[in-house]
């Protein structure tokens, strides 16, 4: 009898072994996989040879010379200023509106509420891209002289901001309503409640907020390339829109491995910024998706 | 939800009665605030907020008569007979004096709608500012007849961080979107009932009015077009669907596996996934792109192409051949996405509740049917609206093809308008709406064609989801 369980608990350990083995190699497998990528890009933007393509994964010659180039002899350091500063300026800009929106529709009665809601649901199902003939014909009247500058692409970042109120307004309904209550039983108006009791306590969200609307900017192509497109001074460009134009046929063989050095510069801070608000990130998008 | 029509159309009697019973009724003051605005207002001590409507009164009858109200006629002027938006073509006209050819700019047809759209919307905000400023007039008429005195203009000014803070917060983002979103909107939607293309480009030409023609060409009429769209939407749809679907189980079974108790380092191994994330996509696309570009040489072609070819012999005809690109781009795709669908599936397997696992072990259930029957159902269950809104976020997934792909291979015979095999509905009207290819009136169809599918998949799901009805309550 005691030998039995002996047995039993010995073949359970034994496969637990082997399931933690095979989870193991299958897990390290996959990361390989996921990050194969990431280390070409990483080793070609220190490859000496020239040209577009190479046979070997590894470089034969090691240099620094692509980051050298890249600073001192291209527009990437005006590009990468360009969209620090758009991305800084949106961010504010879109933080600010989606707070204020999803607050209000969160917390507030009011009648033309729901009628709004619905509204800018069916604004959201349009393709986003869609409006941007238009667009540039408004921000042509708008701004007639630099309707193709940064301010442009600021206002097509952040002008529709409300529309995408739907997360934080997700996070503003479980906040318990009774704050809101007792601050104004104490006397406290409607802004006052906003600013000094829910805010501080939506340190999550707003973070969320500012990480997306920061991180934007950084991503975007469609709508840059649409904005800048046909304009003659190439420092204009944000990072994407002037990297994409490094890998186009007649560039590639000269910019490849430049582009891969810009692309480590521009990639290494959005991802340690992201890494280290991780969290928020997660619980952003879980708490989007499980309220669908 | 929408009201039904009888209480609808007894709410405007209601309405009207007030407004036209509220004129005859009212005094001098009230009467004369339905002519000029803020009259009541200032005639009863509320200067500064009479003032204020006085304002948007004027400024709105100059906007007419200087700017709107020419653009609005030239709105209207084709608009119902199917005629041209705008009457004046840009023509040549000889100079006696001079004796040459002076260029004489005629209408902008796409000013015109774009100006008639805002000047519609700024006639609709108007009519809802009178209406409330004659309302507040004939209140303020009873208020000091019930030996009450009105409100002052800093308790207004007061309000708006309090009772009325709400408006102070909407109006700026209210504002934004109004002006780069609403207006814009509303000029393309109506773009895709002109033949505005690049035959008829602005300001050179003037376009006109076609009512439902795009639309009869892209579902039938044009058999060229209607296959390019039908094939296109074809590609749209599977891409969706396999997008959508291998990124969702590919991430939930990979959070799965991390969330294996016999599972050491679970930190370092998300790190590593979550790494493609935090990428920004067009690098990581982009390069992904040149590792598998398909040359006319193998030492012409990216690294993995050239890898393929060394180990197994096979060409890799990534952007030449059609299947095997469409594989691909799914492929990179679960590398891009299905991190993110780990990040969300692992917080959500988190919550299901450990006795249903534990039952279902004293049932004697394996893991491959406690996946099936406990995990799975769960997570369907939660994340139903969520597969949706991926599944909307696919069919307008620009950057995955077009960084990928660009839409190559192109094949003239099966697809025109500049459209290729791998592109999507939202890539090709990004073509449509630019380059050697542009064609907006397309474009527009297109886009509400999109418009369309997305919400009837949204409608199928919302109106099953009582979180959205009872929103409410639900908080």
């Amino acid at each position: 009898m005691a030998k039995d369980t002996v047995t039993i608990r010995g073949g359970m350990k034994a496969r637990r072994t082997a399931n933690a083995v095979t989870t193991h190699t299958v897990l390290t497998l996959l990361g390989l996989i996921w990050l194969i990528p990431l280390l070409y890009l990483v080793v070609q933007s220190f490859r000496g040879e020239p040209g577009a393509w190479s046979s070997t994964f590894f470089p034969k010659v090691w240099t620094l010379d692509n980051y050298r180039r890249l600073f001192f002899e291209t527009q990437f350091p005006r590009w990468y200023l360009n969209t620090l500063f758009v991305a800084v300026i949106s961010c504010i800009i879109t933080t600010l509106f989606v707070l204020a929106v999803s607050y209000v529709f969160s917390r507030v009665r009011f009648r033309a509420r729901r009628p709004m809601m619905n509204i800018m649901l069916v604004l959201g199902m349009f393709p986003g891209f869609m409006s941007m003939t238009a667009v540039y014909f408004l921000l042509k009247i708008l701004l007639p002289n630099s309707f193709q500058s940064l301010a442009s692409l600021i206002i097509v970042y952040s002008a529709g901001a409300a529309l995408s109120y739907y997360v934080a307004k997700g996070f503003f309904d479980t906040v318990p309503k009774g704050l809101d209550e007792a601050a104004r039983i104490d006397g406290a108006t409607a802004s006052e409640v906003f600013w000094h009791i829910i805010l501080p306590l939506s340190k999550s969200i707003v973070i969320y907020t500012i990480l997306i609307s920061f991180i934007a900017p950084w991503c975007d192509y469609i709508f840059v390339s649409f904005i800048m497109s046909g304009v003659s001074d190439t420092g204009l460009y944000t990072v994407s829109l002037g990297m994409y134009k490094w890998l186009e046929r007649e560039q590639i063989q000269q910019y490849f491995t430049t582009f891969c050095a810009a692309a480590v510069v521009v990639a290494v801070p959005i991802t340690a910024l992201f890494m280290w608000l991780q969290r928020y990130y997660v619980e952003g998008i879980t708490g989007g998706a499980v309220k669908g | 939800m929408p009201m039904d029509l009888g209480s609808f159309f007894k709410r405007l009697g209601r309405k009207c009665g007030d407004f036209f019973g509220g004129f005859a009724r009212g005094d001098l003051a009230t009467k004369g605030s339905y002519l000029v605005m803020g009259f009541g207002h200032i005639r009863r001590g509320q200067a500064a907020r009479g003032l204020m409507y006085l304002l948007v009164e004027i400024a709105f009858i100059a906007y007419l008569a200087l700017f709107g109200g020419q653009y609005l006629g030239k709105f209207f002027y084709g608009f119902f007979t199917g005629g041209s938006v705008g009457t004046v073509e840009t023509h040549d006209f000889w100079n006696d004096a001079t004796g040459v050819y002076e260029k004489i700019p005629g209408d902008n047809s796409f000013k015109i709608i774009l100006y008639g759209v805002l000047t519609i919307c700024i006639i609709v905000f108007f009519a809802i500012i009178y209406l409330s400023s004659v309302r507040e007039s004939r209140e303020l008429e009873r208020t000091v007849l019930a030996g009450k005195k009105p409100q002052g203009f800093r308790q207004d000014l007061r309000d708006l961080g309090d009772k009325k803070f709400h408006l102070t917060m909407l109006a700026l983002p209210m504002l934004g979107l109004f002006l780069f979103t609403v207006v814009p909107l509303l000029t393309m939607i109506l773009i895709a009932f002109t033949n505005y293309d690049a035959s008829t480009e602005v300001p050179q030409h003037l376009f006109r009015w076609v009512g439902f023609a795009n639309f009869g060409d892209i579902l039938g009429g044009n058999a060229a077009m209607s296959g390019t769209f039908l094939r296109v939407l074809g590609w749209t749809l599977v891409w969706a669907f396999f997008a959508t679907f291998t990124n969702y189980f590919g991430g939930m079974i990979l959070a799965l596996l991390i969330n294996q108790k016999v599972v050491k380092h679970k930190k370092l191994f998300r790190t590593i996934f979550v790494a493609t994330i935090a990428v920004p996509q067009f690098v990581s696309l982009l390069i992904m792109s040149k590792m598998l570009t398909y040359g006319d040489s193998l030492e012409m072609s990216g690294i993995i192409v050239q890898m393929v070819s060394r180990i197994f012999g096979a060409e890799l005809k990534f952007g030449v051949g059609i299947t095997v690109t469409r594989v691909c781009i799914i492929l990179v795709n679960m590398w891009i996405g299905v991190p993110y669908s780990m990040l969300i599936c692992s917080g959500i397997l988190m919550n299901i509740p450990a006795e249903l696992y534990e039952s279902s072990r004293i049932d004697g259930a394996g893991p491959v049917a406690t996946f099936f029957y406990i995990t799975l159902p769960y997570m369907l269950f939660v994340t139903g609206p969520y597969l949706i809104t991926q599944f909307i976020g696919n069919i307008n997934n620009f950057n995955v093809i077009y960084l990928l792909s660009g839409g190559a291979p192109g094949d003239l015979l099966r697809y025109t308008d500049g459209a290729k095999s791998t592109d999507l509905l939202i890539t090709w009207l990004y073509k449509l709406s630019l380059g050697v290819d542009r064609n907006y009136k397309l474009a527009s169809v297109i886009g509400i064609l999109v418009f369309l599918i997305s919400a009837t998949m949204s409608l199928l799901v919302y109106n099953k989801s009582s979180a959205v009805q009872k929103e409410d309550e639900f908080q």
